[in-house]
């Protein structure tokens, strides 16, 4: 493999505001969101009632599919309600959590030590399981799967992304200890990708039983399906688990103290807050205990993950199961007079169309417009400029729309999740909502394909 | 402009579903979308949008068709009075204006025939107006002669609107390049007002007031009639413009200009528009070698600058709808086109130029260009199975 992996293609937009290298503690959020949504595919099986009382890795519900993975509770105390959306679909499964955080005590481990089946059991139990998800399909992975390797990228590209060498210093043992509990589940390697660009923090660096791979480039180099196409690419049949490196803190922090410890350092970021920084807070938690007061509230958008890919959750929703950013954006509710002939100073664009091409180091504001209307999905070479894969993803997404499963296998549906489409959404012309067409395309694949 | 808004926020509710003015609703959706850009949010997925819309796009190749445009209408003055021998007493603006209120009717006819079918069609299929035409209505027009009459001008478009696009599902759907598909309807459908000698320059048909000897003889008519010798254009004329032809694609210069602003803002495929001048240079070069006649002999270079070949190779061949689609496909398309276009205007005694049949010919291939260029990635990637497996 070469020292380091350069890719051409791609688009770094960039907006205002960056989450400054701010350390906070965020004030523990009184009720905290537990989403089966998060997780795709999902059939969630409820095994608390409101009234519950429950500990910090305390099982809120379970997959209908495969019991054995438990969703937990990140901390103690009493299920409040259930909400529901259409047909009776669970949305959230809201906790009014204790001041103090009581765990259950999953005991103590070198996992270094452990058989992969105790690694696994253990993960299981915790509610960390779900952490670990599966290529081809973005779902959580299957405990009886042997990947072929473990990915995790160590770096951030998308838009007001957090600095991951910040969200993890000082846990050099953490780490370890995760990476130790994962190598046990794979015979092949942990790939750990970072950016070339900047020294990686020591936390990855010195870490045993790794490979790092150095990765430079213009988003989306950060996402680990960009990553595993220069690695070593998805074929049919492979199956490769990705995690993120703040969860392998977290699994890592399991095996040290025995405690599911859901803390994390989460950004808030966005034009619309006030002073972008990082905080120390706990997965699932209620954003407003982290946006109170550092937000102008008129007309926004909330976004749990990032401005290409998050949730848009309300303001009092609650942070998802994956993410460590939130990000607040100006709504674009608004019609805007000739907008499509002005000269555009402040309109950013992949194009030169407009005249913001003139300043390429400026932040910008965007708000959520879809900016133009609605058409048939229109060749314009913009995907191909962005999409960095040895894909075609127009002909890809043209397959997906009319099912054909066979054409999908061989355009390469197994390397790419809804997220690798991002950016050709955000340049699409005919404003189509593209990742909720490779979301289908992938979910017809898992029901034809198992 | 609030006042503005609430007229239409007003008015509104007619034409929705149920208004009595349903039968207009997308009139009006395009009467509204054209002042304001829309209040529609994303729902999910990237949360943020590129500010780059369809009307953007079509809005930003008219404004490269511009200088064409300006260009042919001054040439349109410029020859108009030469022929009936008072162009040295015109001002700039005299030669100008002729030309505009010559070529002005031809736009306005190809625009209000193509609207109004697009149009209908879209409120048939409750879909919103597409904004393709905006650039179709006005490629129409330049690669007219000036002299065509207007009916056929909308004749011809709403052939290439409802036959070249619409029966295929409607923008974006189609095959051909629908302004292609409007000038070989008339250039079969009636020879004699698209070809000869007569037919590029203003009033130069009805004979009267004619200096003397004039010739409207394009380069491309002097050439395929063998009397290269006779001709008195210069190549720096032929690429600055001063040459009889269709409406907008005499000046090679104008249409650089345009194909700077088409690549420099993305919008259309440097690659494509390269690889048509290779294509032609390198055709140009073969014949060279092998020639027997004046035509053939004629520097390979100059080929790129007579006729619609710049044109072509710039508005026509870059549509990308009717163009290859990958990115290996578009070299291969383009350079196919320079060939062939080349090929067909030498060698082919029926057809005077051969751009229009080379892009027709070639949109007809884009598909199976592509198809091979993909058959190559599936067969990496099946490979690529293969050895994983071994």
């Amino acid at each position: 493999m070469p020292d380091k992996i350069t890719i051409r293609k791609g688009l770094d937009i960039n907006l205002k505001g960056k989450a400054e290298k701010i350390f906070v503690k965020a004030e523990k959020a009184e009720l905290f969101g537990i989403k089966p949504t998060d997780f795709h595919g999902l059939i969630p099986k409820l095994t608390v009632k409101p009234g519950d009382t429950v500990k910090a890795g305390s099982a809120l519900f379970y997959d209908k599919n495969r019991p054995e993975i438990k969703f937990t509770s990140p901390v103690s105390g009493i299920v409040q309600t259930i909400n529901r959306g259409e047909r009776r679909r669970i949305l959230e499964v809201i906790i009014k959590s204790d001041d103090a955080i009581e765990y259950i005590d999953f005991k103590t481990d070198q996992p270094a030590d452990l058989s992969r089946e105790k690694v696994t059991k253990k993960l299981l139990e915790s509610g960390l399981w779900p952490s670990i998800i599966q290529r081809p399909y973005n779902v959580v992975a299957n405990p009886e799967d042997h990947p072929k390797f473990i990915v995790i990228s160590a770096f951030d590209t998308a838009p007001l992304a957090p600095d991951y060498d910040f969200m993890v210093r000082g846990m050099e043992k953490e780490f370890q200890a995760g990476i130790d509990a994962l190598s046990k589940l794979t015979e092949g390697k942990i790939h750990v990708n970072v950016d070339s660009v900047y020294p990686p923090s020591s936390v990855f660096t010195k870490a045993q039983g790794i490979q790092i791979n150095k990765f430079k480039g213009p988003h989306p180099v950060g996402n680990v399906g960009t990553q595993i196409h220069f690695i070593d690419p998805i074929n049919k049949g492979d199956i490769v688990w990705t995690v993120a490196p703040q969860i392998v803190i977290t699994i890592g922090r399991l095996f040290i103290t025995g405690r599911y410890d859901a803390s994390r350092i989460v950004a808030l970021a966005g034009s619309e807050v006030m002073k972008p920084k990082y905080y120390k807070t706990i997965a699932g938690s209620c954003i407003r205990s982290i946006t109170d007061g550092n937000v102008n509230e008129s007309n926004v958008r909330y976004i749990s993950g990032n401005i290409l890919t998050g949730t848009r959750v309300t303001k009092n929703g609650f942070l998802g199961y994956y993410d460590s950013l939130i990000t607040v954006i100006p709504e674009g509710n608004h019609f805007e007079f000739m907008g499509w002939l002005s000269p555009g100073f402040n309109k950013y664009s992949f194009s030169r169309s407009f005249c913001s091409w003139m300043f390429p180091r400026k932040e910008y504001r965007m708000d959520t417009n879809l900016k133009g209307g609605k058409r048939a999905l229109m060749i314009t070479g913009n995907f191909e400029k962005v999409f960095p894969m040895d894909i075609y993803p127009m002909q890809l997404l043209k397959a997906i729309v009319v099912e054909d499963i066979d054409l999908m296998e061989k355009l390469g549906i197994y390397e790419v999740i809804e997220e690798d489409f991002a950016l050709c959404e955000f340049v699409d012309t005919s404003k189509t909502d593209i990742q909720e067409i490779v979301r289908k395309g992938l979910d017809l694949m898992i029901r034809e394909m198992g | 402009m609030k006042g503005l808004r609430k007229i239409l926020d007003n008015v509104k509710p007619n034409f929705e579903q149920g208004g009595k003015l349903e039968k207009f609703r997308s009139l009006f959706d395009a009467f509204e979308t054209l002042l304001f850009v829309p209040d529609r949010v994303t729902r999910s997925g990237s949360h943020i949008r590129d500010a780059i819309d369809m009307k953007r796009t079509m809005i930003i190749v008219v404004l490269a068709m511009m200088p064409a445009l300006l260009f042919g209408m001054w040439n349109v003055g410029y020859f108009h009075f030469s022929s009936i021998g008072e162009v040295a007493s015109k001002t700039f603006w005299q030669l100008f204006g002729f030309g505009f209120f010559k070529v002005l009717p031809i736009i306005v006819v190809s625009y209000a025939t193509g609207l109004t079918i697009e149009i209908i069609f879209a409120q048939i299929r409750k879909h919103d107006v597409p904004e393709g035409f905006f650039v179709t209505g006005m490629l129409i027009p330049l690669i007219m002669p000036v002299d065509i009459p207007l009916w056929m001008v909308a004749v011809a478009t709403a052939f290439a609107v409802i036959i070249g696009v619409e029966v295929f599902g409607g923008a974006g759907m189609n095959i051909l390049n629908p302004a292609l598909t409007a000038r070989a309807f008339l250039f079969f459908a009636y020879p004699s007002e698209m070809s000869g000698a007569e037919v590029w320059i203003a009033g130069l048909k009805n004979g009267a007031g004619l200096v003397d000897g004039f010739s409207g003889e394009t380069v491309m008519g002097y050439a395929a009639s063998g009397k290269l010798e006779a001709m008195a254009y210069s190549p720096m004329e032929m690429f600055l413009g001063t040459i009889p032809g269709s409406i907008g694609e005499t000046s090679t210069l104008a249409i650089l200009i345009g194909a700077f602003i088409l690549i420099y803002t993305g919008i259309g495929s440097a690659k494509i528009i390269l690889s048509v001048f290779t294509g032609g240079f390198l055709m140009g070069l073969i014949l060279n070698l092998f020639a027997v006649n004046d035509y053939m002999s004629i520097p390979a270079w100059q080929h790129l600058i007579i006729g619609g070949f710049a044109f072509g190779a710039v508005f026509m061949a870059t549509d990308p709808v009717s163009a290859a689609q990958t990115e290996k496909g578009k070299y291969i398309y383009g350079f196919l086109i320079g060939i062939l276009a080349i090929l067909i205007r030498v060698l082919n005694p029926a057809y005077p130029e051969g751009v229009m049949l080379a892009i027709l010919l070639m949109n007809v291939f884009a598909p199976l260009i592509d198809h091979y260029v993909i058959e190559a990635n599936i067969k990496r990637r099946m490979k690529r199975l293969e050895t994983s497996k071994s």
